[in-house]
This record gives structure tokens, C-alpha cells and sequence, in this order.
């Protein structure tokens, strides 16, 4: 092998070889949703850990999102008097892109990293050899209740983030823009009325937010948990899996968040 | 009961095991001693089947560890207990729920049986009463403790030791030792225990074995092995 092909061997194998670990760490987990009765009140914990002590951060966070669309929005429509389809543009854009993505960044950033830590720690403290020792299963005892937890507060938080977010913009096209805020609202809950399929009682945009932040929280907990289960070497090895965490959860949920966007609203 | 012939091992360019045999008869314990680094812990974990061997074979209670599949793995490992060098408890589970915890993911036993089996062994470890505390509030020894119980709690067959003295003051290791020796004869359990400690290994081991190079330079009952007169002995252990 010469130098170019020993350096792409050093680097692409064993990339290649984590991100074949990390689909097989979710397919397994999908192969334990039987487990998920017994493993409840694990689930429980963890959704108050990923969830509820994440809440505040992706709240502040939107509610900046919400008013900054609506600035940038507002001074551009304002320039053609549309300062009144403000309610519009930011809903749309906060229900469909902005409140699943950066909801599941803040995810990524604090509940990734957090789950690649915690289980990292465990692999160089051998707690997971113990339990691979014990006969544990580590993907129904470790990784379900991890994923689960997550794939399930990942659309409630992107709920209340886009509230929060519409609330944001109105706040500030009112306030910044003069909009009237109750003709803002109106606005912006017309703008997500469209329906799916007749049958289905919750708009298009709504589910779309909602399917792509169960697959984000899914894809943030098996990279996160999947990182921490490749940790190696003491402590250096815990800070590359979180580091490689929160990096790879990153990038897969912009990449999925194209797919998925062109997926959903293709037609 | 544990059988090791011409087992071999290489992490990369590195060999740890080179043509390794050994063999402990059912309830003796076999000690092994060699420099830190030398690989003893990658004989434990060849034979607890986290790792395998390059060549040669591993038998443990008449299984050859290498061939079994996962489910059978997991079934053996039932029956086999690890006491790691540092105890390896779950950071998030009481001492109770540690020990208990592989009877609780086995499924096999009521909660009621698992509670009373916890108990018995936490009294075996004199650690009845430490039941509550979490991992972080308990010293170094009584992690041991924990752990050595969590290792007992399945009552299994074979029980490995990793440096069970290691990290600990010299009182301690002596209790350490001498509890798991009496809990040998109680049980019969058949172990091997990885040590640098001599006065660890005459207490507890049935024999002993000074493993480096991949290999082991000699082994006997204790005795035999300090009167050997091996210049190694003389240099590693001081006899």
C-alpha cells in the first residue's frame, strides 16, 4: 500500500466500522421493543432526564428563533407592505424546519453527549464488561430505555418549541414591526391548516414536525449511546465518543432533515 | 473443570499468549502471579469468553468457550462469577440492586427469592447493614466486598478474580483474601485469582503459577512453586 492508500485505510475503516456498529446498536434496539414493558420506569427516568431537563434550553432557544425569522421576515416583507403575512412565514418555517432542527441540535448537544459520556464512563470503567460479564442484555438494559426516551420527548419538545417560537415572532412583529399580534396569530394558525389526508385531524406541517423529531431523537440516542459503547483509553477516549456524538448526531439530522422534508412535502 | 491448551493471543504486532496451557481442578483455586502488563487479566477474560483466543483452545465445565454462540455464552456465564480489579458496580444502583441485579435480569427468580439470596450473600460479605448506600459512599474494600457478593449472588461454579487485593490497604487485602478462601471451602467453587500479592495468593490459592511471556514459567502447589529455585521466582516473588 502506498501513503495515500495507508492513510485512507487508517482513516476510512475505522469510520466505516463505527457507523456499521452504530446501525446495528438501532437495529437491535428496534429488535427490543418487546422489552420496553419491563424497562418502563428506566424509560420514565430517562425521559426526565432527556426531556424535562432540556426543556428550558430548547425554549429559550426557539423563542430567539421565532423572533429572529420574524425580523428578518418582517423587514423584507415590509418593503412590499406583506409585514401582515409575518404570521404566515414564521409559522410555516418554524413548525416544518426550524423548531424539529434546532430542538434536536440542543438534543444532540446536551442529551448525546450526556448519554456518550455517561456510557463511555461505564466502557473504560468496566461497568459494561460487568454487565456483558452477567449476561446483562446491554441493548435492552442500556440502549432501549435511552432511545425510547428520547424518540418520544423529541416531538413533545418540538411541540412547545414551536409554540414558543410562533409566540416569539409574534411578540416581536408587534412589538419591533407593529403587527398587530391577535391579526398575527390568526395569520399564522391559517398558514398550518393544511391537511395531510382528509381523514387525518392534525395539519401536514404538525405531523411532518412530529415525524421528523421522533426520527432526530431516535438518531440522537443510538449515535450518542452507540459513541459511549466505542469509547476507549480512560478519559481521552470518553471526550472523543462525546465529542464524536455530538459531531455525528449533527450531522445526521441536517442530512435527514433534507431527505425527510423532500420525502414528506414531495408532492 | 478450566482447561487452557496451547492458547494464543496477539493484539496487533503485540503477543500476549503464547502457547498457554493450564488447568484448575474442579473446586481448587489456581493463582496467578506475573508482571503488571504480562497479560493475566487477557487470560481471564479468554476464559469468561469476552475475548478469543488466535489458536489453541479454552474449556470451561467441559464447554469450549470459543465455539459456544451468544445464548449459550450467556448460559455458561450464568454459572461463572467475575470480581473485577475495581469493582465495576453500576454507578446509578444501590448496593442492593447491584448485587441483585444479575438474579433480576435472568428472570428466573421471584422478587421475594431474589431479596432473600441478596441478603444471605450480603451477610456473607458482612455488608448486611450497607444495603441503601450507593457506590460513590462506600470505600474501596467495601466496593470489593459488594463486588465479590454480586460475583457470589448466582451461586455460580467458577469464579475469576481480578487483583482482588488491588487498591487496597494491607489489613484489608488480608481480610479480602481470607474471606474469599473461606468462601472456597464453603462454596467449592473452582476459581482463578490474578495477583500480585504473595500473601493474597498463599492464603487463597490451591496453586500457583508464575505466568510471563505469554506462557507460564512455572506452577505447583505454593510450596513447591517458592522451593522451586526458578531464577524468576527468585526475582518476582523474593523466595
Amino acid at each position: 500500500m502506498n501513503f495515500i492508500e495507508r492513510t485512507g485505510a487508517r482513516i476510512l475503516a475505522p469510520t466505516i466500522q463505527a457507523a456499521g456498529f452504530t446501525v446495528t446498536v438501532g437495529l437491535r434496539t428496534l429488535g427490543r421493543l418487546g422489552h420496553l414493558g419491563r424497562r418502563r420506569r428506566t424509560v420514565m427516568d430517562q425521559m426526565h432526564l432527556s426531556g424535562v431537563k432540556t426543556l428550558h434550553v430548547v425554549l429559550l432557544v426557539n423563542f430567539f428563533i421565532g423572533m429572529i425569522l420574524a425580523l428578518q421576515l418582517g423587514y423584507e416583507l415590509a418593503q412590499y407592505g406583506q409585514q401582515q403575512a409575518i404570521g404566515f412565514a414564521v409559522a410555516i418555517a418554524m413548525v416544518r424546519e426550524m423548531a424539529p432542527m434546532m430542538t434536536a441540535v440542543v438534543l444532540a448537544a446536551s442529551v448525546a453527549s450526556a448519554m456518550a459520556a455517561e456510557i463511555g464512563t461505564m466502557r473504560v470503567q468496566e461497568e459494561v464488561t460487568a454487565l456483558e460479564v452477567m449476561s446483562v442484555d446491554l441493548t435492552s438494559y442500556l440502549i432501549l430505555p435511552r432511545v425510547m426516551a428520547l424518540t418520544i420527548m423529541a416531538p413533545l419538545l418540538t411541540l412547545l418549541a414551536a409554540a414558543v417560537g410562533i409566540l416569539g415572532g409574534g411578540m416581536l412583529a408587534d412589538l419591533q414591526l407593529g403587527v398587530d399580534f391577535s391579526g398575527y396569530m390568526l395569520n399564522a394558525i391559517d398558514s398550518l391548516k393544511d391537511r395531510w389526508v382528509w381523514w387525518l385531524p392534525v395539519p401536514k406541517s404538525l405531523y411532518a414536525a412530529l415525524i421528523k423529531s421522533a426520527v432526530f431523537g431516535f438518531t440522537i440516542a443510538v449515535v450518542g449511546c452507540a459513541s459511549g459503547l466505542q469509547a476507549r483509553h480512560g478519559a481521552r477516549g470518553v471526550g472523543d465518543a462525546t465529542r464524536g456524538a455530538v459531531r455525528n448526531s449533527i450531522i445526521l439530522i441536517i442530512v435527514l432533515n433534507f431527505f425527510l422534508g423532500k420525502l414528506i412535502f414531495a408532492n | 473443570m478450566i482447561k487452557l491448551h496451547e492458547v494464543r493471543k496477539s493484539f496487533g504486532a503485540q503477543k500476549v499468549l503464547e502457547g498457554l496451557s493450564l488447568e484448575v481442578p474442579t473446586g481448587k483455586c489456581l493463582v496467578l502471579m506475573g508482571p503488571s502488563g504480562s497479560g493475566k487479566s487477557v487470560i481471564l477474560k479468554h476464559i469468561i469468553g469476552l475475548l478469543r483466543p488466535d489458536a489453541g483452545s479454552v474449556e470451561v465445565m467441559g464447554q469450549e468457550v470459543p465455539k459456544l454462540k451468544r445464548r449459550e455464552l450467556a448460559k455458561l456465564r450464568h454459572d461463572m462469577g467475575y470480581l473485577f480489579q475495581h469493582a465495576a458496580l453500576i454507578n446509578w444502583l444501590n448496593v442492593f440492586d447491584n448485587v441483585a441485579l444479575p438474579l433480576r435480569e435472568s428472570r428466573d427468580m421471584a422478587e421475594p427469592e431474589i431479596r432473600e439470596r441478596v441478603t444471605k450473600v450480603l451477610e456473607l460479605v458482612l455488608l448486611a447493614d450497607q444495603d441503601h448506600k450507593m457506590p460513590e459512599q462506600l470505600s474501596g474494600g467495601m466496593q470489593k466486598r459488594v463486588g465479590l457478593a454480586r460475583a457470589l449472588v448466582t451461586e455460580p461454579k467458577v469464579i475469576l478474580y481480578d487483583e482482588p487485593e488491588a487498591g487496597l490497604d494491607p489489613e484489608m487485602s488480608a481480610n479480602i483474601s481470607a474471606m474469599i478462601r473461606k468462601l472456597q471451602l464453603e462454596l467449592g467453587t473452582t476459581s482463578i485469582a490474578v495477583t500480585h500479592s504473595l500473601n493474597c495468593a498463599l492464603v487463597i490459592g490451591d496453586q500457583l503459577a508464575l505466568f510471563e511471556q505469554g506462557r507460564i514459567l512455572v506452577s505447583g502447589k505454593p510450596a513447591e512453586v517458592l522451593a522451586s529455585g526458578h531464577p524468576r521466582v527468585k526475582e518476582f516473588l523474593g523466595a
